[in-house]
């Protein structure tokens, strides 16, 4: 199962060794083990209730973990502290928050994991701009959120993550409600990071246009990881080309084993 | 300006001020938080605060501070931990600061209901030299929290989860700004009153919120709109013998109707600039008496509803 395309097996940036995970008395992971290496692209693969966001919140150490070990970059999880070499896409629909901010202000936000007691200097508004510049947001910068789309709002929560420039970028469901028109620019960018070697790990529902950047997919059902391959292909209307859902449902036959009430 | 010339206006003008300054600049982070409430509640505490100074004989000022931080602390606690039934207890916290004001002040030698009164509803005329020291020092905590750490209150309030991975404090970044709510609470609570707070720290945003876009400008804004309030309400106090704190309120609440009136307008003004300037289509629709353009842009269009059907699906 472990037969990755990937050449040279480097130092593992993230480590996951029987991780067990409950919310409340959910037991949502149930001892998983995910590696994932310098360079590598892995996308979590898997029906609603599989645990994938559970998976990553977890790498983060959003989600107590019950048994099991995390390491980041080598530094176990609980310990790690170096936050700015982690940029993270949390699974939100909106960018905006209870005040109006624009599209600088909230990428801003992404770069004080590098900027000293919050000031941003020169180089820092430099990288800011070359995140906006990344996702083709350039000329929004000054727009506030609540006037992106859907997909903006996408490309807004990307670049935030981006702006710190981190060697590894943690996705949550990146592309859902996101326009094909965005999907692209979404996938588009990705290529650019991967290029200059960053380590993505990245929630997906399905592969859809970044299937061609995907060197390994974890398949998660019910808990525990089902496949660690090469990226399934897709079949029937899947493969269709244009075919565009982003609403989540269950794959046929992927229905999780319900242990409890979903919440 | 013969009131500048009475020393009890001179305090009253400076403490309206510094209320004006210091509700909306925490108020923004509360309302971006989605706790607009917040400061109504700490204003309940700090119920129990004014009640207890009475009752030890010392400056309620103080002790309505020292109260109302532990019941911001309290209440940043149960966000936490408490979850479930979050809302039953801050009920219990609010209600419980109020009636143990009342009882601590009525238990107090020298007090009574009429004294709980003035920090309810506000009594400018009353602020003694000592109270203004104590306000001073408070609202200057309260501008350097608020503008030293505007880039980290914004992240945390923006999004507290990704906060967190960016590294942030975040459990401290949240207990400091409920501790700094609760001092503005008791440097408004003499100008506008216990009841009254809460308005001053998010009507002045929201009326901001009508104009702006940036959180930079809806920051200047509120405490723009609150200085002009506070002030313009004492001073019409003054010359009209009415209740500041009710006045000042009134105004917020005035500008906000005003901002809102002139807010469409301004959308709309902005929009068709943002259209001449990127060079965007303004419509769908081709205008009618230009048939030559018409026809270059859409040749299959007969007419200008023809032609907007065409462009627009």
């Amino acid at each position: 199962m472990s037969d990755a395309p990937v050449t040279e097996p480097a130092e593992p940036v993230i480590s996951l060794r029987g991780v067990r995970a409950e919310l409340g008395s959910r037991t949502v992971l149930r001892g998983i083990d995910l590696t994932v290496h310098r360079g590598e692209v892995v996308a979590l693969l898997g029906a609603n209730g599989s645990g994938k966001s559970t998976a990553v919140r977890s790498v983060i150490g959003q989600v107590p973990v019950s048994k099991g070990t995390i390491e980041l970059f080598g530094t176990p999880g609980a310990r790690f502290s170096d936050w700015k070499r982690v940029g993270y896409v949390p699974q939100r629909t909106t960018a905006a928050g209870g005040v109006p901010a624009t599209v600088t202000e909230v990428v801003a936000s992404g770069r004080l994991s590098r900027a000293r007691f919050g000031i941003l200097r020169k180089a820092d508004h430099e990288a800011v701009h070359r995140a906006l510049a990344l996702v083709g947001l350039t000329d929004r910068a000054k727009d506030s959120v609540n006037a992106l789309s859907g997909g903006q709002h996408q490309r807004v929560l990307i670049a935030r993550a981006l702006a710190g420039e981190p060697e590894l970028l943690i996705m949550d469901e990146p592309m859902a409600g996101v326009d094909l028109a965005s999907q692209e620019v979404l996938a588009d960018t990705l290529r650019k990071q991967v290029g200059e070697g960053t380590t993505v790990l990245l929630v997906l529902h399905e592969l859809g246009p970044l299937e061609p950047l995907i060197d390994r997919a974890v398949v998660l059902r019910d808990g525990c990881v089902l496949h660690d391959g090469p990226p399934p292909k897709a079949v029937g209307q899947h493969a269709l080309p244009g075919h565009d859902h982003v609403h989540p449902h269950a794959a046929p036959g992927a229905e999780p084993v319900r242990t409890g009430l979903l919440s | 300006m013969d009131l500048l010339n009475y020393a009890f206006m001179q305090r009253a003008l400076l403490a309206a001020v510094l209320v004006g300054v210091t509700a909306p600049a925490i108020g923004i982070y509360l309302v971006q938080r989605r706790q607009a409430l917040m400061g109504d509640g700490i204003g309940h505490v700090a119920m129990t605060g004014v009640g207890l100074g009475f009752l030890l004989s010392w400056s309620p000022v103080w002790m309505a501070t020292l109260v109302s931080v532990v019941g911001s602390v309290l209440m940043e606690l149960i966000r936490w931990y408490g979850r479930t039934r979050g809302d039953i207890a801050l009920a219990m916290l609010f209600y419980g600061g109020m009636a143990g004001g009342v009882m601590f002040i009525n238990l107090a030698p020298t007090g009574s209901n009429a004294n709980l009164t003035s920090y309810l509803f506000g009594s400018l005329s009353t602020v003694s030299p000592s109270d203004v020291t104590a306000i001073c020092l408070l609202a200057a905590f309260v501008v350097l929290v608020t503008i030293g750490l505007r880039r980290q209150l914004f992240a945390v309030s923006q999004d507290e989860e990704f906060a967190r991975v960016t590294g942030l404090p975040v459990r401290a970044l949240n207990l400091l700004t409920a501790v700094t709510a609760a001092v503005t609470v008791t440097v408004a609570m003499r100008v506008v009153g216990l009841l009254l707070v809460s308005a001053l720290m998010v009507v002045p945003v929201a009326a901001a919120q009508q104009l702006s876009r940036s959180f930079a400008a809806t920051f200047a804004i509120a405490v723009a709109i609150g200085v002009t309030v506070t002030i313009s309400g004492t001073v019409t106090s003054y010359y009209q013998d009415v209740p500041p704190g009710a006045t000042i309120v009134l105004l917020t609440i005035a500008a906000f109707l005003l901002l809102t009136a002139l807010a469409a307008p301004l959308a709309r003004r902005r929009a068709r600039v943002r259209e001449h300037a990127g060079g965007d289509p303004a419509e769908c629709v081709i205008p009618a008496a230009d048939e030559e353009l018409g026809r270059a842009t859409v040749p299959a269009g007969r007419g200008s509803t023809g032609g907007a059907e065409g462009v627009g699906t």
